[in-house]
C-alpha cells in the first residue's frame, strides 16, 4: 500500500500549497484524484511519486517509510514508481530518440541487456511503430510523445503508477487507448494507480474510486487564486 | 457557406490544397498535411479536431511559417493578399506573426521563455507590437494579463512557477496583444479544469467577436462544441469532413465514419479507442487512409475518396441511415 499521511508541501518556506493531506492507494487499487486547476494535486502527485520532498508528513510504500526524495531516494523505492506527466515535452530529453527515451530508466539502473526486448514489447503495447521509435521528440506529435512517456513509465514494471493529467493533451481516442494500456498493465501486474486530473467523467469511468480534493482538505484547499503548482519537470527514472 | 447567402466578404483566411511533408533520413517523407482546403470568415470560429499526430499542429505551423528546415510545402493560404506559403521569413516575422496572426500555443509552459518573468515577456511583446510610450508599457502589459484573466499578483513569476492553467493564460495574454485579425489557438485549453476550459474558450470567442476569426485546434470536443461555428475533422493529414458544429454534435451527427468513432471514444460515450493506429505518414495507403480501421470499408475504399459536399468518404454515415 502507498500511504500518505498528514502531508504538507510547497515550494516556499511557510507557504504550503497543500496541508495535512491523507491519502492511501492499495496494491491493485485505482484511485482518481479530482481537483480544480492549481489546487495542489500535481504537487501531491509528485510527493507520492517521491519526486518532491514534503515539508512534513509521512509517505510509506509497502510498509517502508520514505526518508529521502528524488535522486536521494533508495533505488528500490524510486523504481517502484512509474510517473506520467501532463506535458510530455517537459519530461522528455529532446536529444533522445523515442526508443532511447523508453529505455532511459533501464539504462539508469544498469539493466542495458534488457533494453532491446523491453523497448520492442512496450512500443507494441503503446502503439509506436519502428519508424516513430527512431525519431526525436521534436519530430513527433504530443500524443506520440506521450505514448513513449507511458512506455518509459512502465519499463521497470512499477508497483505504483502516478499519472498526472496524463491525457490532458490527448484526443478522445488516444485517451481511451492509453487508459486501456494502463489498465491492462494493472490487471496483469497488480499495480496500484493514482490518477490525478480534473475531468470527472474521465476519472470516474477510469478509476475504481475517485476522491475530490475538497474531501482531502476538508474544503480548506483549492484556492484557485493561488494556482501555484508548477508543471512537472523532472523526468521519472532519471536523475 | 449557404449557396444563396448574400455576398459574403472575402474570407480572412483562404487555404487551398495545402500540403506539408518532411524529408527524413533515407529520402522518405512524412506526409503530415495533404491537400487541405478551407475558408475562415470574420466573426467565425472553426475548430480543427482529430486524433493525435494527424497533422493539426503542423498545419498551424505552416500557416505561421514556423516549419522546420526539412519541411516542403505546396498549395496556398491567403491571409488577405498575403500568401503565407510563399511569403518570406522577413514578411512573416515583421508583419504576420503576432500582428496579423495571434498564436495561442499548444505547450504554453514550453513556449514561454523559462528565464524571464511573465511581466517581462508581456512588456517585451507590448513594446514590440504596439510601441506605446515608455511610461505606459507597464500598464499595457497589466491590461493584457487582465484580458486573459491572468492574476496580477503572479506577473513576477517565472513560467516554471505557474500551474499549467496559468501558463496557458499567460500565453493567451501574449497572443492577444497585437490585436491580430486571425487568432490561431493550438490546444488552448490543455490542462485546464472544466470551469477554466469554459472560461478560456468563451474568452477566445469573445475576443473573436465580429472583428476577428478564430482557428482553434483542439482535442477537446466539448470545448469545440461550446464555441465552434464549424468543425473540420482531420485524419492522417487530410481534412475528411467539414460540418456545421450544431449538426456535427447534434442529432444529425458526423458523416464521416472516423468522426463518428472519434465521438464514440469520449468517456461520456463508449470510451472505446478506435482499434488499431492511424497509418504511418511515411507509408500512406493509396486509397482511404481510414480503411484499415473502418467497419464500413468496401473495395471501393481502395480508391481515394474525393472531398465532396464537405466529406471525403465512399459510404458516409447519413447515406446508410437514410
Ligand atoms: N519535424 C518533423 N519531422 C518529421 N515529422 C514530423 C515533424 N513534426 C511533426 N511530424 C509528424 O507529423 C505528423 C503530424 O504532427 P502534428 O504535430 O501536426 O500532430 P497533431 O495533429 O498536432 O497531434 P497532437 O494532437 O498529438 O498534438 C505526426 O505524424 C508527426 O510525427
Ligand atoms: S471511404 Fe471507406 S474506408 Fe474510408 S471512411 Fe469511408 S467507408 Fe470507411
Ligand atoms: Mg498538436
Amino acid at each position: 500500500m502507498l500511504e500518505l499521511s498528514a502531508v504538507t508541501a510547497g515550494y516556499e518556506p511557510r507557504r504550503p500549497v497543500l496541508r495535512d493531506i491523507d491519502l492511501d492507494v492499495e496494491q491493485g487499487e485505482s484511485v482518481g484524484l479530482l481537483g480544480p486547476s492549481g489546487c495542489g494535486k500535481s504537487t501531491l502527485a509528485r510527493v507520492a511519486a517521491l519526486l518532491h520532498r514534503p515539508e512534513s508528513g509521512h509517505v510509506v510504500v509497502d510498509g517502508e517509510t520514505v526518508h529521502d526524495w528524488r535522486y536521494r531516494a533508495p533505488r528500490e523505492l524510486r523504481t517502484a514508481f512509474g510517473v506520467v506527466f501532463q506535458q510530455p515535452r517537459l519530461s522528455a530529453d529532446p536529444r533522445l530518440r523515442l526508443a532511447a527515451l523508453i529505455a532511459e530508466p533501464l539504462r539508469a539502473v544498469g539493466r542495458t541487456g534488457e533494453i532491446p526486448r523491453r523497448v520492442e514489447e512496450l512500443a507494441a503495447t503503446v502503439g509506436l511503430g519502428a519508424e516513430l521509435l527512431a525519431r526525436r521528440p521534436h519530430e513527433v506529435s504530443d500524443g506520440q510523445l506521450q505514448r513513449a512517456c507511458l512506455a518509459r513509465a512502465l519499463v521497470l514494471r512499477p508497483r505504483y503508477l502516478v499519472c498526472d493529467e496524463m491525457t490532458a493533451m490527448l484526443d478522445a481516442s488516444t485517451t481511451a487507448a492509453l487508459v486501456a494500456v494502463v489498465e491492462d498493465y494493472r490487471r496483469e501486474s497488480g499495480a496500484g494507480l493514482l490518477a490525478v486530473g480534473h475531468d470527472r467523467t474521465l476519472l470516474e469511468r477510469w478509476c475504481g474510486r475517485t476522491v475530490h480534493w475538497s474531501q482531502l482538505t476538508g474544503d480548506r484547499g483549492g484556492d484557485r487564486a493561488q494556482d501555484l503548482e508548477p508543471a512537472g519537470r523532472t523526468a521519472p527514472g532519471t536523475a | 457557406m449557404t449557396p444563396d447567402a448574400p455576398a459574403t466578404p472575402d474570407p480572412v483566411l483562404a487555404v487551398r490544397g495545402l500540403s506539408v511533408r518532411f524529408r527524413m533520413r533515407g529520402d522518405t517523407f512524412v506526409r503530415a498535411v495533404t491537400d487541405a482546403s478551407f475558408d475562415l470568415r470574420l466573426g467565425e470560429c472553426l475548430a480543427l479536431v482529430g486524433e493525435s499526430g494527424c497533422g493539426k499542429s503542423v498545419l498551424a505551423s505552416a500557416l505561421l511559417g514556423l516549419l522546420p528546415g526539412n519541411a516542403e510545402t505546396a498549395g496556398s493560404a491567403h491571409l488577405g493578399d498575403t500568401d503565407l506559403m510563399t511569403a518570406g521569413e522577413n514578411v512573416l516575422a515583421r508583419s504576420v506573426r503576432g500582428r496579423r496572426i495571434g498564436l495561442v500555443p499548444q505547450s504554453p509552459a514550453a513556449h514561454l521563455t523559462p528565464v524571464r518573468t511573465v511581466r517581462s515577456q508581456l512588456e517585451e511583446t507590448v513594446r514590440e507590437l504596439t510601441g506605446p510610450p515608455r511610461a505606459e508599457v507597464r500598464a499595457a502589459a497589466e491590461r493584457a494579463a487582465e484580458r486573459a484573466a491572468f492574476p496580477a499578483d503572479h506577473l513576477d513569476r517565472h513560467p516554471h512557477e505557474l500551474s499549467g492553467g496559468l501558463a496557458q493564460r499567460a500565453a493567451t495574454a501574449l497572443a492577444l496583444i497585437g490585436d491580430a485579425p486571425l487568432l490561431l489557438a493550438d490546444e488552448p485549453t490543455t490542462g485546464l479544469d472544466r470551469d477554466l476550459v469554459e472560461r478560456t474558450v468563451d474568452e477566445l470567442k469573445r475576443h473573436t467577436g465580429d472583428s476577428r476569426a478564430l482557428l482553434m485546434i483542439t482535442h477537446d470536443l466539448a470545448a469545440a462544441e461550446r464555441i465552434a461555428d464549424r468543425v473540420a475533422v482531420m485524419y492522417a493529414g487530410r481534412i475528411v469532413e467539414i460540418a456545421d458544429a450544431g449538426d456535427f454534435f447534434g442529432a444529425r451527427g458526423p458523416r464521416h465514419p472516423y468522426a463518428g468513432r472519434l465521438l464514440d471514444a469520449l468517456p461520456e460515450r463508449e470510451f472505446t479507442p478506435i482499434p488499431g493506429m492511424p497509418p504511418e505518414l511515411t507509408a500512406l495507403p493509396d486509397g482511404c487512409a481510414f480503411a484499415a480501421r473502418c467497419t464500413r470499408a468496401t473495395e471501393r475504399c481502395d480508391r481515394l475518396p474525393a472531398f465532396e459536399n464537405s466529406v471525403a468518404c465512399h459510404h458516409t454515415l447519413e447515406v446508410q441511415r437514410a
